[in-house]
């Protein structure tokens, strides 16, 4: 198995790593320590004290809150969407192309979907503007929950980690 | 006198165990649901008393499989098999559990065990019987296979006269004698049109295809040269491998061949759960994705009323990673299969899988039936992945699976990136299309079929370090390449007029999905020419991810008495290379004034006739994009403006570049006016959006005054049918009213098939092969 440096990780999460780092990490069994130095690389990055528990995406992130050690979903700017075990994107802000005067903002003509078929959903922060989702569903349909981690069960029985407290 | 011979009805033994081939698997079954393992197996002995001799197997049985694949294909003619490689070849144990594949199209990997277990369960060996030196050819999509164009043959392999496996070869042949030509066509729209189809015939004996399935099969298809050397492929693989295995226990011994015939299988189960621990994430992802089925249009001509509707698949999959490294993929709320070529069987499902999963999550040589036991999959009796109608056509499954999967790229993608293996991280998949099919007589006078396997070259998903690939791969197929044009003109009478990348067809993001391309073609030197259209064109399956946009959507571009003859001849302009800007055509400015130009979103259409001269855009998709545009690299999107993967306007609109361009044509983009722009952006997204709740508020008053297209509404019905629980969840979210339902017959639209329905089951002396929870 590969191991990686603390800069290395750091580099990956920049998207600034060589290629032949990143083509061993492709072509290598999976080094067990990444979720370790990926978090910590990411929480040196955040401008919040609050601790990473699980990245969601680039910007998102279900964190210890640092006052109150409940577990909430909330945007690198420090915007609270919710309790994690909540859809965030129902504390989101949307914009709904739902024309194609606003599909063909995005995509030259005939290249973006009818929307009488399908739509784009745009979920924003509400503080930073920061677009964390984009779905393509067709009028009518819920909005997703796309992911409930297991959290507990990846930090002790896979991770051998302690599990962050959680009020 | 007329004397019958009631031998082959007896009982033939040919496990020399006293049991038959049907109660032998079912004791595997057993003893598999018993132990949680496969077969029993709790200990990998062989593995583990002798590593080395058990790799060793492991390597010469893969080896030769892989060797017969590549040597084999030099005999066939078709470009599909001869340059895309889309053939594989796969070992059995004697139940039809798949030990081992070759490279190339390992959705296989389980088409052909399908084929061999209704075999089992069905009684062959008593009748037709089955015995050394067989051959058995399969390609009915209603017990397995994917499409009616792959085609297997299937050999039972011998040990001092005992069976103890069978080998399979599958080509993917360019046409099957469908209603309109080509291999995976849209003229039809239940299985009685989908071509010629073969229920695990008998095709051989004494390794001799028989005369009258030659001279049935030739004639049954427009292509019988391309189809007799694909046969030939396949034949000569199964052969090699045969003898391979003989070699094999010659000098290992049987019972050293027999125990890794049944304990890889164990170690492949392990291996993925192993895997899944490794890179996963336990917990609930849940994607879904559609595709658009727009059959209303005056160019879809199909001979049945109630064919004429638009509809759209339904594949929503709750993904269920569990704390012992299983996984459950549960397909409930699917629509219900339709009248076209769209369907797939569950076995389509389930082992085409593993040609996505090897991709990502199983990147190894050790593909085989372990990896489905190790899964749960759930797919409800019914929907579009496991028909209950014997009457489905299948003549393009792939449209909805690889529709299906991107679903599950998503999930896996949101795993890894959680996990930080950011590496792994795929938005998806292209939609692998357009398909370039037709036929007529070709540029040598013959009755010919095309279908161009450009398509095996689309855009990829984007990661979450780096953009996707450009018109570089296709899910179906790991080794799929696009194939030299001078190759695809000898075998099409279509002269290539351009090849281009095309731009803005990749989805937008952080880190773009790769783009597609686009080939101009030109009828030349054929007569009373065909040609149709097949791929996504009013909804797009393939999501971006994590802020990313879907890929572009699909338009189809054709042009008829264009008059290019007499340009050609005069010296006139010409329509060359790519359809750089649809929302600004170029190639009209080079076609006469009286040319008829069809440019449209309408993606799926059926065979229309094509003169010398006339035109067809082949656009090959781009993949899904990954993270928010407006964190893209300004030197990511200058490179792109300058190599014309995407066009100025979108740079500005959808990345917020701020550049320049110099008197050569050169694009420069300016950081620190790009950074001030992007923040005046996101201010631009908050005035123009609204709270989520806020929204949703309006959405479920358009929900209850049933304000949505036909084609919406018909969708959420056929779920709505078939799942109590989907039709639940719905309500829910949208809190209606419990007496709130959309029916299919308030639509409007025809709904054959919405109530009456007969399986395959039904039929006498059938038994079907069940391998999922329904």
């Amino acid at each position: 198995m590969s191991t990686y440096t603390n800069e290395q990780v750091a580099h990956l999460v920049e998207g600034t790593l060589d290629w032949e780092t990143t083509f061993r990490m492709l072509s290598m069994p999976k080094d067990h320590s990444r979720f370790e130095q990926y978090v910590a690389a990411l929480q040196a990055k955040v401008g919040f004290k609050d601790k990473i528990v699980l990245p969601l995406g680039p910007h998102l992130y279900i964190v210890q809150s640092a006052k109150t050690k409940e577990w909430v979903t909330q945007c690198d700017c420090g915007h609270v969407f919710a309790d994690y075990r909540e859809n965030w994107k129902l504390h989101a802000a949307i914009y709904v192309r739902d024309t194609e005067e606003a599909m063909t903002e995005v995509y030259p003509k005939l290249m973006a979907p009818d929307t009488q078929w399908q739509v784009y959903r745009e979920y924003y922060c509400p503080t930073c503007g920061t677009m964390h989702d984009v779905e393509a569903p067709t009028p009518w349909y819920p909005v997703i929950h796309d992911f409930e981690p297991d959290i507990e069960a990846f930090y002790k029985d896979w991770m051998g980690l302690p599990v962050p407290e959680r009020a | 006198m007329n004397m019958m011979n009631k031998n082959e009805l007896g009982f033939a033994d040919l496990l020399k165990n006293g049991q038959t081939l049907k109660q032998f698997r079912d004791g595997i079954i057993e003893r598999t649901q018993a132990s949680g393992c496969y077969n029993g197996i709790e200990k990998l002995e062989f593995r583990d008393s002798d590593p080395i001799g058990y790799e060793k197997l492991f390597s010469k049985l893969r080896g030769g499989l892989v060797h017969a694949r590549e040597t084999a294909k030099k005999i066939a003619a078709s470009p599909i098999v001869e340059q895309e490689g889309e053939l594989c070849f796969t070992l059995y144990n004697a139940v039809g559990d798949c030990v081992l594949t070759s490279t190339g199209i390992i959705i296989h990997v389980g088409t052909m065990g399908a084929a061999i277990k209704y075999m089992i369960e069905n009684n062959w060996e008593a009748n037709p019987g089955i015995n050394p030196g067989d051959m058995f050819t399969n390609n009915d999509c209603s017990i397995g296979n994917v499409h009616p164009c792959d085609i297997a043959t299937i050999v039972p392999i011998f040990w001092e006269g005992r069976l103890i496996g069978w080998v399979g070869g599958v080509t993917h042949v360019i046409d099957t004698g469908s209603v309109t030509p080509g291999s995976m066509s849209t003229g039809q729209t239940q299985r009685f049109g989908d071509g010629y189809m073969i229920t695990c015939r008998k095709t051989g004996i004494n390794d001799e295809p028989l005369r009258d399935w030659l001279h049935e099969s030739q004639r049954s298809v427009r292509t019988p040269k391309y189809w007799i050397l694909d046969e030939k492929t396949r034949i000569a693989g199964c052969h090699m491998i045969r003898e391979l295995v003989e070699d094999v226990i010659r000098a290992d011994g049987i019972e050293a061949y027999e125990k890794f015939a049944y304990e890889v299988i164990e170690e492949g189960r392990r291996g993925l759960m192993s895997r899944i621990k490794a890179m996963t994430l336990p917990g609930k992802y849940r994607k879904v994705s559609f595709v658009d089925v727009p059959y209303k249009h005056e160019d879809v001509q199909v001979s049945n009323a109630f064919a004429k509707l638009d509809s759209i698949m339904h594949s929503p999959c709750e993904m269920t990673i569990k704390p012992d490294g299983k996984w459950r993929l549960d397909f409930e709320g699917a629509s219900r299969w339709g009248w076209h070529t769209f369907n797939a069987h569950q076995v389509a499902f389930t082992s085409g899988i593993w040609v996505m999963m090897c991709q990502t999550l199983v990147p190894t040589q050790r593909i085989n039936d372990g990896a489905y036991y190790a899964t749960e999959f759930r797919l409800p009796k019914g929907t579009w992945c496991n028909p209950d109608d014997r009457r489905t056509g299948h003549a393009y499954a792939w449209h909805f699976l690889v529709s299906g999967w991107a679903a599950l790229w998503r999930g896996l993608g949101q795993s890894y990136f959680s996990r930080g293996y950011l590496e792994e991280v795929n938005a998806g998949n292209a939609n692998t299309s357009n398909w370039l099919q037709g036929g007529g007589i070709n540029q040598d006078g013959e009755i010919h079929a095309v279908n161009s396997f450009e398509a095996s070259s689309c855009g990829t998903g984007a990661c979450a370090v780096k953009d996707g690939l450009n018109h570089a791969a296709a899910i179906w197929n790991p080794e799929g390449d696009m194939g030299d044009i001078e190759i695809w003109e000898m075998a099409e009478p279509l002269l290539y007029l351009g090849r281009n990348v095309k731009a803005n067809s990749g989805g937008y993001g952080k880190y773009r999905g790769g783009c597609g391309f686009e080939t101009l073609r030109m009828v030349w030197n054929a007569q009373d020419w065909t040609m149709f259209f097949m791929g996504n064109g009013f909804m797009n399956s393939d999501w971006g991810l994590m802020g990313g946009y879907p890929s572009a959507t699909g338009y189809r571009f054709e042009a008829h008495k264009t008059g290019l003859e007499n340009r050609i001849a005069i010296g006139d302009s010409l329509p060359l290379g790519g359809d750089l800007d649809p929302s600004n055509p170029d190639y009209e400015r080079h076609l006469d004034a009286t040319a008829t130009v069809k440019r449209d979103k309408q993606c799926i259409t059926t065979e229309d006739c094509y003169a010398n001269h006339d035109l067809y855009l082949n656009y090959l998709r781009g993949g899904p994009g990954f993270g928010d545009p407006i964190d893209r690299e300004p030197k990511a999107i200058e490179g792109d403006l300058n190599q014309k993967f995407l066009l100025p306007e979108y740079a500005e609109k959808v990345y917020g570049a701020v550049f320049t361009q110099d008197a050569k044509g050169v694009f420069t983009v300016d950081a620190a006016k790009t950074q001030a722009r992007r923040a005046v952006i996101r201010k631009e997204r908050l005035a123009r959006a609204l709270p989520t709740r806020e929204w949703m508020k309006e959405e479920r008053e358009r929900i209850l005054n049933k304000h949505a297209s036909i084609q919406v509404q018909h969708m959420f019905a056929t779920s709505f049918a078939l799942s109590e629980k989907f039709t639940q969840q719905f309500k829910d979210f949208w809190n209606l009213p419990a007496d709130w339902l959309v029916r299919e017959e308030e639509l409007g639209v025809p709904s054959y098939g919405s109530k009456h329905r007969m399986d395959l089951s039904l039929l006498p002396d059938v038994t079907t092969v069940v391998q999922v929870e329904e």
